[in-house]
C-alpha cells in the first residue's frame, strides 16, 4: 500500500520485483534445459513466456482500475509491470526467431509479414517497444503531457496481443478465454468510464 | 544440451518397460512443482498396455523413431483436452477393452467387430510412419496394425459405396473433455476417406504401438493412421466405420472449412492460414537448443506411393 513506506516494500519496489518476475522465465528455461517441459520444450518454453507477457500487461492495465475501485494504489510498481512485459514480450519473440525458427530468415520474415496471427504478436511488441523507452524519469519529464498519450498505446499493445494469443491455437481453452476476457474487461473498463465520467472542460481559447 | 539421437531400433530392445515406468515416477515428482507455476508437464502413470505379437510390414522410414515417452505424452485428443499433456494425464478412466467396432452403409455384410478378436485373427504388423500434424510439427512412429483394407474385404463393399466414414466413441464419463463447459468441438469427432484412399496399402487401422496394444491417450483401442495425411485425420478410439455414397463430414472441417480440408494432404506448398506448412519441426529430435526444423515433404514423404490417387486434381482448392 502507499502508505506503507517499510524498508521491505521500497526494495521490492526498487529491485525486488524485477528478482520476482523474472522467476517464471528462469524456471521455465532451467526445465527446458534439464528436459523437463516435456516432448516439445521449445513450444513450452516459447508459450510461457508470451503467456506472461499477456499477463503482467494484464497486471499493468490493473493498477488504474483498483486505485479508482478499491482504493489500492499500486502505481509505483506500474513501471517495473510493464517492463517486466515488455521483456517477456521480447523473450518470447527472441525465442520465436532462434529456438523456434531456427533464423532461416527466409521463412520468418514472410510469415511476420504476410500471416496476421504473427504479424499481430510482431506488431503489440512494436507499440510496447516506444513505451519501454520513454519509461525513464527523463523522458517523463521531456514529454510531458505527451507521455501520457503515447503510453496509451499499451491499450494497442493489449488488444494486438490478445487476438494474437486467441489466433495461436486451433480452439479457444478455459486458460485462453480467461486472459483475454481480463483485457478484455480492462480495456472495457476505460472505455466505460471515458464514457460515463466527463472530463472537466476545457477553457475556449 | 547436446542430445542423444536414438537409432532406429527395434521395439525389443527399448528400455525395459519396469525401468521407464520408474522413470516415469520420477519425472511425475519433478513435473509437480512445475505445475504449481503453471510451466511444467506433469507425466501421468502409464496406462495399462499389453505386449503384441507382430510380424515387420512392408514399410518403414528411415529415420530416427521419436522416443515412446514422446509419443505417448504428446497428443492431440480433444476428448481428453485441448492441451498436449491432457490425454496422458486424463485418460486413466478410459476403459477400451471390451471393444467392438461396427461395419457398415453400403456393404454386401455388415458387422460388428470384436477389436481382440481382429487382433488374434489378422497379422499386426509393424508399420513405421512418418506423423505430420497440421500444427507443423512431425514424429516418427512405429505403429502396429492392419492394413483398413483387410477389414473392409470382410463386409464387402457395395459397388456404389464411394467414401468411408469413421465415428470416435463418446463417454463423458470417461473423457473429460467431452463434458464441462468448454467442449471445443462437437461430438462424436468424424472423419471420413474416399474409399481408394481407405484401400489403399499405406492406410492402417493401428491397435498398438512400440509393440504394445495403444496406450489410451493414443487412440486406444484401435485407431485410423493414413500417413501422407495430417494428423487429424487419424480418427482415434473408432466405433463405427460406414461405407457412404457422398463425401462425410469430418469435424475440423465441420468446425473451421478454411482452415482444414476433407483431403488433408500433407502439401509444402499450400499453407495453412495462420502458419506456414513449408517446414516442421521433429518433436525430440534436437532438444531444447536447436530448433529441429526440417523441410516437409510432399505427401510427407508418401508420394511415390500416393501421388497417382489425385492426377489432375488441384491441390490447392482441395487442401
Amino acid at each position: 500500500m502507499a502508505s506503507d513506506r517499510s524498508p521491505l516494500v521500497e526494495t521490492f519496489a526498487g529491485w525486488g520485483i524485477y528478482v520476482v518476475g523474472f522467476i517464471p522465465a528462469v524456471w521455465s528455461f532451467w526445465l527446458g534445459a534439464t528436459g523437463g517441459l516435456g516432448a516439445d520444450p521449445v513450444r513450452a518454453f516459447e508459450q510461457t513466456l508470451g503467456l506472461w507477457a499477456l499477463r503482467f500487461l494484464v497486471l499493468t492495465l490493473a493498477v488504474t482500475p483498483l486505485r479508482q475501485l478499491a482504493g489500492i494504489n499500486l502505481l509505483r510498481f506500474r513501471r517495473a509491470l510493464g517492463l517486466l512485459a515488455f521483456w517477456y514480450a521480447a523473450m518470447h519473440f527472441s525465442v520465436y526467431l532462434t529456438l523456434d525458427r531456427g533464423l532461416i530468415w527466409s521463412t520468418i520474415i514472410p510469415d511476420i509479414a504476410r500471416r496476421p496471427f504473427i504479424t499481430l504478436g510482431f506488431a503489440a511488441l512494436m507499440f510496447l517497444l516506444p513505451l519501454a523507452l520513454t519509461s525513464n524519469r527523463l523522458s517523463i519529464r521531456r514529454l510531458g503531457k505527451n507521455w501520457r498519450r503515447l503510453h496509451r498505446l499499451v491499450y494497442v499493445a493489449a488488444s494486438l496481443a490478445a487476438v494474437h494469443y486467441l489466433l495461436a491455437t486451433k480452439v479457444l481453452d478455459p486458460t485462453q478465454a480467461a486472459h483475454i476476457g481480463l483485457v478484455l474487461l480492462l480495456l472495457g473498463y476505460r472505455l466505460v468510464r471515458a464514457l460515463l465520467v466527463r472530463r472537466p472542460e476545457r477553457r475556449a481559447a | 544440451m547436446p542430445t542423444y539421437r536414438p537409432p532406429a531400433i527395434p521395439a525389443s530392445e527399448i528400455t525395459p518397460r519396469s525401468v521407464y515406468l520408474r522413470r516415469r515416477e520420477f519425472m511425475g515428482l519433478m513435473a509437480g512443482a512445475g505445475v504449481m507455476l503453471g510451466v511444467g508437464g506433469a507425466r501421468a502413470e502409464a496406462p495399462a498396455t499389453s505386449p503384441l505379437k507382430t510380424v515387420p510390414g512392408p514399410y518403414k522410414v528411415d529415420e530416427p523413431l521419436t522416443s515412446r515417452e514422446d509419443v505417448t505424452t504428446y497428443n492431440n485428443f480433444y476428448e481428453f483436452g485441448t492441451d498436449k499433456a491432457d490425454p496422458s494425464r486424463h485418460s486413466g478412466d478410459f476403459k477400451p477393452r471390451p471393444w467392438t467396432i461396427t461395419v457398415d452403409g453400403l456393404v454386401g455384410k455388415p458387422q460388428t467387430f470384436d477389436v481382440d478378436k481382429l487382433i488374434a485373427e489378422l497379422p499386426i504388423e509393424e508399420r513405421i510412419y512418418r506423423m505430420r500434424c497440421v500444427e507443423a510439427w512431425s514424429m516418427v512412429i512405429p505403429w502396429d496394425g492392419f492394413p483398413l483394407k483387410a477389414l473392409l474385404d470382410k463386409v464387402e463393399p457395395l459397388g456404389s459405396a464411394k467414401y468411408v466414414a469413421f465415428e470416435t466413441v463418446v463417454r463423458p464419463e470417461e473423457m473429460p473433455g467431452q463434458k464441462g463447459y468448454f467442449q471445443p468441438m462437437p461430438w462424436p469427432y468424424v472423419e471420413g476417406l474416399r474409399l481408394d484412399e481407405a484401400l489403399h496399402p499405406l492406410t492402417i487401422l493401428a491397435v498398438g504401438l512400440y509393440g504394445e496394444t495403444l496406450p489410451n491417450q493414443n487412440g486406444a483401442p484401435i485407431r485410423l493412421v493414413v500417413p501422407w495425411k495430417y494428423g487429424f485425420k487419424g480418427i482415434k478410439s473408432i466405433v463405427r466405420i460406414s461405407l457412404v455414397e457422398k463425401q462425410p463430414p469430418n469435424s475440423w472441417n465441420s468446425l473451421q472449412g478454411s482452415e482444414y480440408g476433407f483431403y488433408a494432404n500433407v502439401n509444402p506448398e499450400v499453407d495453412h492460414p495462420r502458419w506456414s506448412q513449408a517446414t516442421e519441426r521433429r518433436i525430440g529430435a534436437s532438444g531444447f537448443f536447436g530448433s529441429g526444423r526440417r523441410p516437409t515433404l510432399m505427401f510427407n514423404g508418401y508420394a511415390d506411393e500416393v501421388a497417382s490417387l489425385y492426377a489432375g486434381m488441384d491441390l490447392r482448392a482441395n487442401y
